[in-house]
């Protein structure tokens, strides 16, 4: 056994504070699966891979980048469930059209056509569903995407939320780049693109039972010009990630861990906005777990940092950027803060779902 | 925030750390008594900043953890009755009972749902008058009152499909069970300011008295915790051992008057048994008489389940710093974070789960 008695020293791991442990090994699906945290990552790992055996082939990206006659795309798909299907700054429909357009731009595609498939509950009215509808159309005329494919299904009253979406996206990564999270390398500069915790805090305040007054309304967006404008500074980008599900906490971990590196942030250097702390405080979650739609992650070389993070500035979807972080040596695996306070902590990867704290 | 920013600032926090250094002179080891100050002070890295001298013993004050897995077995039981929506705090939905939890009971069929005020859970009984709506009625004096309004609020609209199932705990009687224990290293407490905000501060002048221990009531925010260690050490290093009121801006000495009179109405106080600690005396409340027939225990008539704690768990020494989480035989082998067997493993922030993260990590760095 090794000494344990200097724990004071250690980091301790308190950041996915929920009292309890989930039992993990539910013979059932669980909502925690479908939370972008540890359980999802358990399920892909333990029944998903197994299952597909040699068929899969699959890296760690939000996107497949593969070549064809000399072109290199990227493919990816996402499903969106979301409850309200419309909250403060958004509908479903924004989400399906800039969540496939993301996950293509962090592998550096320029997103060309998109697959759109609703499924549709029993009773939903027409007048939302052309809403949500109507929203695709905007978000994908705005991202310069093409919807040149899809699929209509509907369920019984009681089997889906209104409306569940799917769509999946094509497009070309530019050529100059390669960008995946192995790359992430030791000095490597960690710059997000703006204001996290945003989206998670504008659908939990209208979500039923936990409504609560803000400002805050989400920030889904298209990330491909800005990607490209960090590309066309000419700097080698190594790892692009949008943190969704599990925040930049659960991004952060995937990607030191499948480049086994450490990564060390400190915590003052966020770029948090007052309505979402307060909110999270509030309900006792960590902005740091709370998803966003609208932001990115980028690892890039210490030298090319400058110019990224400048052009990164210069482009709407980057005002508030900022350099939260660095990769480094120790704790491989594993993301680390400094504390406004002079402490540090783990930052770890939530469990399942997020929950109010009883106190 | 108002009145939250203010109580987080960096410059400030390190005066106080500098106030804490200046005035120690030796090794003392004081409780927070409540989870939710344990979550600030390593959320924020604080025992990392004060002299090594000063060690910080994680108290019983976590709802979640100290509720027993006989309480959470009954859980279990009514919520998988088709007839009953059961509501709950989000974070008890993952506290494993004997062979499940709330979560798996809802992938289950049962009707589960999370609620952030206990008063959610009467409109949905209102609203399905054919269901039975039963609240998870857990936690200290701090969630007591709205649970207490809401069992007076069933009785006076006259709500009859809607139960409380109560497993309500209070800190004066932990804290003299801490104290009580023979090898007990506690030398001071900080009070849980929340719960000082319900109940006032009356009930601690006898403890400081009887034990001889300086008791400073505390706040959360890292400025009010840094406080509340800076007032405590300063107690001990003159010899003092008194009630202190570092949370002044939230407490009063009478509490909350009003919430108090409706926890007399609907509670009484019994014995209660805590997860890793066993029994305590006096340590909670139940339904007064007059709200009998609003307990779930009793409309479910789930009383005869009794759920026997692990004979092999020391939580109860961990928890008052008697042994280290790793001198327990059961620690890392039958006893993991995701097969806990006591309190202070069921909380990631108890020791037993810190120190298995923590040799975690040690192989890691290996």
């Amino acid at each position: 056994m090794p000494d344990v008695s200097g724990e004071r020293a250690a980091p301790i791991d308190v950041e996915s504070w929920v009292c309890p442990i989930p039992l993990r090994d539910s013979p059932n699906i669980v909502m925690g699966h479908g939370g972008g945290g540890a359980m999802s990552g358990e399920l892909i790992e333990h029944l998903f891979l197994p299952a597909f055996g040699p068929a899969a082939d699959a890296g760690m990206g939000d996107a497949a980048v593969f070549e064809v006659n000399g072109a290199r795309l990227a493919f990816s798909t996402d499903s969106f469930v979301v409850k309200p299907l419309v909250f403060p700054g958004g509908t479903i429909g924004d989400l399906a059209v800039n969540g496939t357009v993301n996950d293509l731009a962090m592998a550096g595609a320029r997103p060309l056509v998109m697959s759109t498939a609703f499924i549709l509950e029993e009773g939903t009215a027409l007048d939302e569903i052309a809403h949500v509808a109507q929203a695709v159309g905007t978000a994908a005329l705005a991202a310069g995407v093409k919807l040149v494919t899809g699929d209509t299904k509907v369920v019984d009253s009681g089997h889906g939320d209104g409306v569940f979406i799917n769509t999946a996206g094509i497009g070309i990564v530019d050529e100059r780049v390669d960008i995946r999270p192995q790359r992430a390398a030791l000095g490597d500069v960690v710059i997000v693109s703006g204001d996290i915790g945003v989206h998670g805090v504008a659908v939990m305040s209208c979500r039923e039972g936990l409504e609560f007054a803000t400002t805050v309304a989400s920030d889904t967006a298209p990330l491909h010009g800005l990607v490209a404008a960090m590309i066309d500074t000419g700097a080698d980008v190594h790892v692009l990630r949008d943190p969704t599900r599990g925040g930049v906490a659960a991004t952060l971990n995937e990607i030191a861990k499948t480049a086994r590196i450490g990564v060390a942030l400190d915590e003052r250097a966020f770029p948090i906005p007052a309505e979402v702390r307060d909110a999270c405080g509030l309900l006792g979650l960590d902005p740091l777990q709370v998803a966003n739609e609208g932001k990115l992650l980028a690892f890039v070389a210490p030298e090319d940092a400058d110019r990224v993070l400048a052009a990164m500035r210069d482009h709407p979807l980057g005002i508030r950027a900022a350099v939260i972080g660095r990769c480094v040596a120790d704790h491989p695996g594993m993301v680390v803060a400094r504390t406004a306070l002079g402490g540090t902590r783990v930052v770890d990867l939530p469990i399942g779902e997020q929950l109010p704290r009883i106190c | 925030m108002k009145y939250l920013d203010e109580f987080s600032d960096p410059e400030l926090a390190g005066r106080l750390v500098d106030q804490i250094k200046a005035v120690t002179t030796q090794r003392w080891a004081i409780m927070e008594v409540c989870g939710g100050q344990t979550h600030s002070i390593i959320r924020h890295g604080i025992d990392q900043l004060l002299p090594d001298e000063i060690e910080m013993i994680h108290g019983p004050g976590c709802p979640v953890c100290v509720t027993p897995l006989e309480m959470i077995d009954k859980a279990l039981e009514i919520a998988s009755r088709p007839d009953v929506v059961f509501c709950s705090f989000g974070d008890m939905l993952r506290v494993p009972g004997s062979a499940k939890d709330l979560f798996r009971i809802k992938s289950e069929g049962g009707d589960i749902r999370v609620v952030y005020s206990p008063l959610d859970a009467l409109t949905i009984a209102r609203d399905n008058p054919d269901k039975q709506v039963v609240f998870f009625g857990i936690g200290f004096e701090t969630t007591a009152p709205a649970n207490a309004m809401t069992v007076y609020q069933a009785k006076r609209l006259g709500i009859p499909n809607f139960s409380l199932l109560v497993s309500h705990v209070l800190v004066p009687p932990a804290i003299a069970a801490i104290m009580e224990s023979p090898t007990c290293r506690v030398q001071a407490f900080l009070a849980a300011g929340h719960v000082c905000c319900v109940m006032g501060t009356d009930e601690y002048p006898e403890l400081t008295e009887k034990y001889r221990i300086p008791i400073v009531v505390t706040g959360f925010e890292p400025l009010d915790i840094l406080e509340g260690i800076r007032r405590t050490v300063i107690q001990l290093e003159s010899g003092r051992h008194e009630l202190e009121n570092a949370y002044p801006r939230a407490v009063q000495a009478s509490g909350n008057l009003p919430a108090k009179a409706m926890l007399q109405d609907v509670f009484e106080v019994t014995d209660r048994s805590w997860r890793g600690i066993g029994m305590i005396p006096q340590s909670g409340w139940r339904l007064a008489p007059a709200y009998r027939e609003y307990d779930a225990e009793h409309r479910f008539s789930v009383t005869g389940i009794h759920t026997a704690e692990s004979q092999i768990c020391r939580s109860g020494e961990v928890l008052q710093g008697m042994i280290k989480p790793h001198e327990c035989a059961a620690f890392g082998k039958e006893c993991t974070p995701r097969n806990p067997l006591g309190a202070t493993m069921v909380s990631s922030e108890g020791a037993c789960a810190a120190y298995y993260l923590y040799r975690r990590l040690e192989v890691t760095h290996a």
